[in-house]
């Protein structure tokens, strides 16, 4: 689950990470009056969406009087923030932060994230601030820095000095490096996240530390214990239908072809998606509906795939294991009937109960293809989507 | 023969008492599992599924000499299970619980290393020895037994595998189900080193996905130890960058660990590689009359 830069520096904020004075917005008045709240004489406004990118996309102005921050945000406010991590739709900006300027002298790069490689929590900071970073690692490797986080020892003096030299600060920086540090590290663990990243991390003109930005992506296993947190979730900028799905416990994500896909398990699902491309078409979605699927959960997955108006075909592919496929066949059958498919279905079933699962859908008397096995099941797909099918 | 699990494995249950252990339990000892009770604090000295029931995994040890662990202990709780029982000696623990905290399973993985325990999973099928003993979800008629050992990170295309191997009359030694999480126990190295020395294995079939570095870990390990013919098959292909599917393991961050880098990666290493799951078995096949792997390239 993603934060709002606002919320994330509310947080930084909360365990002492120094973050510019600010306030959040969510109309033109309330923009003025916060700049008249806020020192000057030079403020930023931006706006407040899940992603990346927003300098470039237009998302962050900088104004020189309260009238001017007024103007940007009415401007932003309502409209939609297209930048190279949304797609094309882009994301609502239902709010904006408005915040004192700073005097930025040097722009740093600071984040915690898993490394799973080494299976510990990991600090990345880079020299190279500001920038995209990881073009920055695949250009110059050599400006990234890196320290893997003993879980028992905890973040260690050394490993702070280490990275604070790296960057090329001195002095009291170094120390109050070590403190934002600590204090990033300290938020990652007891708020259970699985990214902070700050860039920049600016030294100012007068040689202090703050964090110009502020990402936080918090661990979703880990939701259930953190319900302060969990409030803070935007709808407004996930995906209408991956929320419906999550709704219903079905892992979903929208692609861009033209062949919906139905499956048990996160493996078999993209396994799927890779066969329908093998043989010449294009997956429309990702659907995992899980390891327990039931006749209900079938018919709301039905729901959700055909509320794409892309899709031509469906392909159901299940492997029964615990989940028996005459129980799975029923659910199809049901689903069928009620939300009422005018695509071609076509479905491969094995494992528990396979046979008699074969038997509901040719008694069923609906449109049904049944596929004998996984690449019978593609071809037949790609064709009855008006493919051409390549086996 | 057969790697972590056989006949002589004395199997408990944390969790035993609930839904899903119960469940489970049934079917394990259905299958022929040698289940000798399971934990459930405060439900110590009952019986359930005519075995005992103990208060802690160290009682467990001591009364039944338990040996495997399996665990369908809760996702907040699992944590707590895992190093419950490797304190209390059990030499193979399999966690199937789904949707641990993966800040849990840093600090599970710190406390594991340089123990004698090991840990399959966790959200992972288990590991099943054909035949002889189950330990975990896999549903147990689809296998065999036989010469093929299998390892993979997902569930259900492990299950294709094991289908594909029966089908075509090969059995499997053991599989190995280690799960789609970023931080678990047993990686493919582990379990391929174990394959390439157990003389019940002929042939392997690795099952990998996009996402981190394992399978490039694997080919690099497969490159300079492994004798045995090797399949593999990646799936996540058409998967886009930055979409996570279903698995937390399965995402692409910056184009490190893709399908390709994967497959390139294996490939180097003389591996025999797949683009179709459905064509696991029959490359296995084919890979166990030609009996050598084929020389790796360079290096």
């Amino acid at each position: 689950m993603n934060l709002h830069e606002y919320q994330a520096k509310r947080l930084f904020a909360d365990y002492g990470v120094p973050v510019p004075d600010g306030r959040v917005a969510a109309n033109e008045s309330e923009a003025v009056a916060a700049a008249g709240e806020l020192a000057g004489p030079v403020w930023v406004v931006k706006a407040q969406v899940h992603a990346g990118g927003r300098g470039k996309a237009g998302g962050v102005k900088l104004c020189r009087s309260s009238a001017e921050v007024g103007r940007a945000a009415a401007a932003m406010l309502g409209e939609r923030l297209v930048t190279k991590q949304t797609g094309a739709a882009g994301l609502p900006i239902g709010q904006v932060y408005v915040e004192s300027g700073s005097a930025i002298a040097r722009e740093l790069y600071l984040s915690l994230l898993l490394n799973r490689e080494t299976g510990r929590i990991a600090f990345v900071a880079s020299a190279a601030g500001g920038m995209d970073i990881e073009e920055v690692a695949a250009r110059e490797p050599h400006r990234i820095l890196r320290a893997d986080v003993d879980p028992a020892a905890g973040l260690m003096g050394y490993q702070c000095r280490r990275l604070a030299f790296g960057l090329g600060l001195a002095d009291a920086q170094v120390a109050e490096f070590e403190r934002i540090a600590r204090a990033l590290y300290r938020l990652y663990l007891e708020r259970d996240l699985s990214l902070v990243e700050v860039n920049p991390l600016i030294v100012t003109q007068d040689g202090a530390l703050v964090a110009l930005d502020a990402k936080i992506n918090v661990e979703a296993n880990a939701l259930f214990r953190q319900p302060a947190l969990v409030a803070l979730r935007d709808p407004s900028q996930e995906d209408a239908m991956e929320r419906e799905a999550s709704a219903h416990e079905l892992n979903y994500v929208s692609l861009d072809g033209n062949i919906a896909c139905m499956v048990n398990g996160a493996g078999l699902a993209m396994a799927t998606m890779d066969l329908i491309q093998l043989h010449g078409g294009q997956p429309a979605n990702f659907l995992d509906v899980g390891g327990t699927a039931t006749a209900e959960r079938v018919t709301a997955a039905f729901r959700l795939i055909l509320s794409n108006e892309r899709v031509r075909a469906v392909l159901v592919n299940i492997f029964g294991g615990i989940v028996r496929c005459d129980v799975i066949a029923e659910g199809i059958v049901q689903a069928v009937q009620t939300v009422g498919v005018n695509v071609p279905v076509i479905v491969r079933l094995e494992g528990t109960n396979a046979d008699r699962a074969r038997r509901i859908l040719a008694a069923s008397r609906l449109a049904i293809t049944s596929a004998k096995d996984l690449t019978d099941a593609a071809t037949k797909a790609v064709k009855l989507a008006g493919g051409r099918a390549r086996r | 023969m057969s790697i972590l699990v056989s006949r002589a494995s004395r199997v408990i249950c944390q969790g035993f008492t609930g839904k899903q252990g119960t469940f489970h339990s049934e079917q394990a000892i259905a299958y022929g599992t040698n289940l000798v009770g399971g934990v459930t604090p405060g439900r110590g000295g009952s019986r359930h599924l005519d075995r005992p029931v103990f208060d802690t995994v160290h009682d467990a040890v001591a009364q039944a000499k338990a040996d495997v662990s399996m665990i369908y202990v809760p996702a907040p709780f699992a944590a707590d299970a895992i190093l419950e029982a490797a304190d209390a000696g059990i030499r193979l623990i399999v966690c199937i619980t789904e949707g641990i905290p993966v800040n849990d399973m840093v600090r599970v993985r710190a406390a594991l290393a340089g123990g004698r325990s090991r840990l399959v999973g966790p959200n992972c099928p288990g590991v099943i020895t054909p035949g002889e003993c189950k330990v975990g979800i896999m549903p147990g008629f689809i296998h065999q037994p036989g010469r093929v050992g299998i390892v993979s990170r997902s569930g259900t295309l492990t299950y294709e595998a094991v289908f594909q191997t029966t089908r075509l009359g090969l059995g499997q030694s053991s599989c190995v189900g280690i799960g789609g999480d970023p931080v678990r126990g047993m990686n493919f190295i582990d379990v391929i080193a174990l394959f390439e020395r157990d003389p019940g294995t002929a042939g392997i079939v690795m099952v990998g996905e996009i996402g981190g570095s394992d399978e490039e870990a694997a080919a690099d390990y497969i490159r300079r130890h492994v004798k045995k013919p090797v399949v593999a098959y990646i799936a996540g292909v058409t998967a886009p960058a930055g979409k996570r599917m279903g698995h937390a393991g399965a995402v692409i961050a910056g184009g490190k660990g893709t399908a390709a880098d994967k497959y390139a990666a294996l490939e180097d290493a003389g591996v025999r590689t797949v683009r179709s799951p459905a064509e696991l078995g029959s490359a296995m096949k084919k890979a166990l009359a030609a009996k050598r792997r084929p020389q790796s390239k360079g290096r």
